[in-house]
């Protein structure tokens, strides 16, 4: 690395909290002009360290240097004064006002003091996407442009605050791979211009990709920082989980026998009249998985809803191994044979005030073994998901334990096992590896293509296109609520990207 | 972090992480959570003791008396004082302020538990009023009926029919939030009045259930000798206790046993703690509105046709128009934070208190009348206001514990 200036330094900082060292003796810092990775699993104390950076939170021991000068960051002011801007994984933008408006929220230019004079903020605010190559209208309104956008005004507002350190949090969890790209060029302009970047990330590939050196945190402790070049996606997977982990999962090819999900010309409305799933028709075979891509609000949920029985149909049928479920109570269809991995485990998948136990007997309390007459026997529940916490390996508790209390990927595995214990012949799952980190990914991935050698149909809907395309059999892709195309797993990720955004309709034909 | 509370030891693996505290909206809805069931006790009794303070403050500023002694006589009001005059003497004055303080436990108790079950399917039911005047219109109706019926079918009937009424009316509010998914708070208020006007019309002047031979009175005739509840301490005329509080002790255990052990109360719960969870997994959110509603009537219901045949014997209009027992039910399980526990010795203050600062108890040199019974309110307005002081707690607790380890 050529001769540059350190702009960051954070030395042997440690935060505890009751019962817990956060961030033990951790020392990162920071070259102009790098692009610098911190990647590490959910707890590894990524978010306590940027907390501590941005004036979150106050070290209980080592030192903070900016440019060579101890400071002290007090708080988030004092962070953007000593030049730290952050991009938070969920924009802080308020989405009525102007990009323009956004930007200068708080500092505004102003005329006489008091009034804003906003032709002056439009005028500055050009002049910095121009200077970083980042294109914005500051005349749109936050509500009426891209996530991708609306990110490049997130990183606009801490360049308006003249930051030279930026913290990207998880950048790319909201974009389409396209964005991404766009994202890694405007990312590689700012560093060319001299401005130093942490990225946040939990995808390997992509810190391989942008990242100059990275640095590995595990449970509070920092394990390595190295240089990006030379290091391969198995060997960061090591550092961050601390064992082998398998990136893809391995499978045989699948063995498709009878349809047992078949879905048909189905149509959705929602509550405000929008159509919302329009005319689809899918079929999901035992042994198989089916796998939907597609941009959040592309009609997905409203599909999954559609197909459960959480929300009813307008037209079209649904029939779970054979049988016709269509109007079907979502009752009916866990009846039916269907095991449902809801999007959203903490409002959907759990009650998170109830132990692991009751969580289980979710879907089967009414009936026996669980209870008998109305009479509900908690110590049956106990017992059996004290069996389930050994097979799907959930840490953090026993049987009695709340379901709030657990990790993400802890929570997911009780609602993992609840789904696959109650033996379905048809899975839906919906985002199932979503918040978790490498280690849990892993096991959900493992369990799926388990279930699906068991000869269930597994329909697979996620956000994450690598993850739809590594377990995936056939992939289907959604845009504003049909089916833009089906593809097999073997399509790469810019072929379904452009279906994705609608702009290419083809594909093998269904 | 180990919060493991079965039989698996806790480990340190891959895919926990270390803490739940790097995340600080995680952290502080963690801790809240874990304050909420920690500070169970804790929080109720200083929301006790703050509401006591305060009203103290009240009677120092207003009247100038001193707190501690206004306090004293209301204890001694109440009867509690009963306990500690050992030998314990079963017909004294202060034996017979106990009797009244639990005659008002009892209906406290059955009204706190209305609100208490409605409560944790996550809907509030302020109709406990009208419900508990459903059960005691029944009451008196059935109860001045059927003049020679065999004295235990007559008290069930009047006890059955009365419980019934009050889920009728609650029920009617489940029912429609269930179907149209009308607010329970609109619609048990309108209920309340409903009743409460259906009852001034049926002991009215010429009203159907008038009194046959006070026609100049609003009043209901008298329930049956047969049909009153046993007096088992004190003097039946002078209004000792009846056997009712054993119905109250026995819904305590009905309560507890209804929401922890069956599957009904599974279903309630999981509808309370997160309806979507619940519609998600298989259980009819509807049918769990109705019938929490229902079963919380039936509480407030049966407290009705307790006090009817346990110590009033009949109603006026007048009853009707000015009885409040439903609201101290909301504040009962709001202070025995709708466990079966809590709303017992919450409805034991609250019977206490009322018995207490009823003007015959009180010597107006150390507590003028005037205040007496608005103390009673003041007190309870305070705890109601003070719900949420399990947050102040926390917050409290939060900056001693971050002291504490700056100091360390």
């Amino acid at each position: 690395m050529p001769e540059r200036s350190l702009v960051l330094e954070m030395r042997h900082i440690t935060k505890r909290f009751p019962g817990i060292v956060a961030n033990d003796d951790i020392g990162l810092d920071l070259v102009e002009g790098e692009v610098h990775a911190l990647l590490g699993e959910n707890g590894a104390g990524k978010s306590t360290l940027m907390n501590i950076l941005y004036g979150l939170y106050h070290p209980d021991e080592g030192e903070i240097l900016i440019k060579g000068k101890p400071v002290r960051l007090g708080s988030p002011n004092a962070a953007i004064d000593a030049g730290v801007g952050m991009v938070h994984q969920h924009f802080m933008l308020i989405p009525v006002m102007t990009v323009a408006e956004n930007i200068v929220l708080a500092q505004e230019p102003t005329t006489a003091g008091v009034f804003l004079d906003i032709s002056e903020a439009e005028r500055r605010v050009k002049e910095i996407s121009d200077r970083y190559g980042l294109a914005v209208d500051p005349h749109a309104r936050i509500d009426r442009i891209t996530v991708g956008q609306q990110q490049r005004v997130e990183i606009l507002k801490a360049l308006y605050r003249e930051a030279d350190i930026l913290v990207l949090d998880e950048p790319t969890a909201v974009l389409t791979p396209q964005e991404a790209r766009e994202l890694f060029e405007v990312i590689r302009g700012l560093t060319e211009r001299g401005k130093s970047i942490i990225f946040i990330s939990h995808k390997l590939n992509e810190v391989l990709e942008i990242a100059d050196r990275i640095t590995v945190l595990r449970r509070g402790k920092l394990i390595e920082t190295l240089p990006a070049e030379g290091a391969t996606e198995e060997s960061l997977a090591r550092l961050m989980v601390g064992r082998e982990v398998l990136l893809r999962v391995a499978k045989t090819p699948a063995h498709p026998a009878e349809p047992l999900l078949e879905v048909e010309d189905l149509r959705v409305v929602d509550d405000r009249g929008i159509e919302k799933v329009r005319g689809i028709s899918l079929e999901v075979r035992a042994g198989e998985i089916v796998g939907i891509a597609g941009i959040d609000g592309n009609g997905q949920s409203e599909l999954i809803d559609a197909m459960t029985g959480l929300m009813p149909v307008e037209s079209g049928t649904v029939r779970l191994a054979g049988d016709e479920v269509t109007t079907e109570s979502a009752r009916g269809h866990l009846e039916a044979g269907l095991g449902h991995i809801p999007e959203d485990r903490q409002r959907r998948g759990l009650v998170l005030e109830y132990s692991i136990a009751e969580n289980i007997a979710l879907h089967d309390y009414r009936a026996a073994p669980a209870s008998r007459f109305g009479w509900l026997f908690p110590r049956r529940l106990v017992e059996r998901a004290r069996a389930l916490i050994r097979e799907f390996d959930v840490r953090g508790g026993g049987p009695t334990t709340r379901a709030g209390g657990l990790s993400g990927g802890n929570q997911q595995k009780v609602v993992l096992a609840r789904e696959i214990d109650r033996d379905p012949r048809v899975l839906i799952a919906a985002q199932p590896t979503r918040g978790l980190d490498v280690g849990a990914i892993e096991f959900v991935h493992r369990r799926l293509i388990e279930e699906r050698d068991e000869g269930r149909a597994i329909l697979l809907v996620s956000l994450e296109l690598d993850e739809v395309l590594s377990l995936s059999d056939r992939v289907l892709v959604m845009f504003e609520g049909e089916i833009a195309g089906e593809f097999p797993p073997t399509a790469s990720e810019e072929e379904l990207g452009i279906a994705m955004t609608g702009g290419r309709r083809s594909g093998v034909a269904a | 972090m180990s919060d493991a509370g079965g039989g698996i030891p806790p480990v340190q693996p891959y895919g926990q992480p270390e803490g739940k505290l790097p995340d600080p909206e995680e952290s502080f809805s963690a801790r809240l959570a874990l304050a909420q069931r920690a500070g169970g006790l804790v929080a109720p009794l200083l929301t006790v003791v703050i509401a006591f303070v305060m009203g103290g403050l009240v009677v120092l500023i207003t009247t100038g008396k001193n707190p501690l002694k206004t306090y004293q006589a209301i204890f001694e009001g109440a009867g509690l004082n009963w306990f500690f005059q050992i030998p314990w003497d079963f017909d004294s004055v202060a034996a017979f302020n106990l009797q009244q303080t639990l005659i008002q436990t009892t209906t406290f108790n059955l009204v706190g538990l209305a609100v208490a079950f409605a409560f944790r399917c996550g809907l509030f039911n302020i109709g406990g009023q009208g419900q508990y005047l459903a059960g005691a219109i029944l009451a008196v109706w059935i109860g001045s009926s059927f003049q020679d019926l065999n004295p235990y079918l007559h008290v069930g009937l009047a006890i059955v029919i009365g419980t019934l009424a009050g889920a009728l009316i609650a029920g009617i509010a489940g029912f429609l939030k269930a179907t149209v998914g009308a607010h329970e708070v609109i619609s048990t208020i309108m209920l309340n009045w409903i009743v409460l006007w259906v009852g001034v019309y049926l002991f009215g002047l010429g009203g159907p259930l008038q009194n046959d031979t006070q026609t100049s009175v609003p009043v209901s005739n008298d329930v049956a000798e047969g049909a009153k509840l046993h007096v088992f301490w004190g003097d039946p005329l002078l209004q000792g206790l009846h056997i009712g509080i054993f119905f109250a002790l026995g819904a305590l255990i009905v309560y507890s046993i209804l929401l922890n052990r069956t599957t009904l109360g599974y279903g309630v719960k999981a509808v309370g703690f997160n309806p979507e969870a619940a519609r998600y997994g298989g259980i009819s959110v509807a049918r769990n509105y109705f019938l929490a509603m229902a079963i919380s009537g039936a509480f407030a219901g049966l407290a009705g046709a307790i006090d009817i045949l346990g110590w009033q014997f009949r109603l006026s209009t007048g009853d009707v128009q000015t009885s409040v027992v439903g609201f101290t039910g909301i504040a009962v399980a709001l202070l025995g934070r709708n466990t079966a526990i809590g709303t017992g010795l919450a409805a034991l203050l609250f019977g206490a208190l009322f018995t207490g600062t009823s003007t015959r108890n009180l010597d107006p040199d150390i507590f003028q009348p005037e205040l007496a019974s608005n103390l009673t309110l003041l007190i309870q307005g305070l705890v109601v206001l003070f719900v949420g002081v399990d947050l102040a707690v926390l917050w409290l607790l939060g900056r001693l514990r971050r002291k504490g380890t700056a100091t360390a």
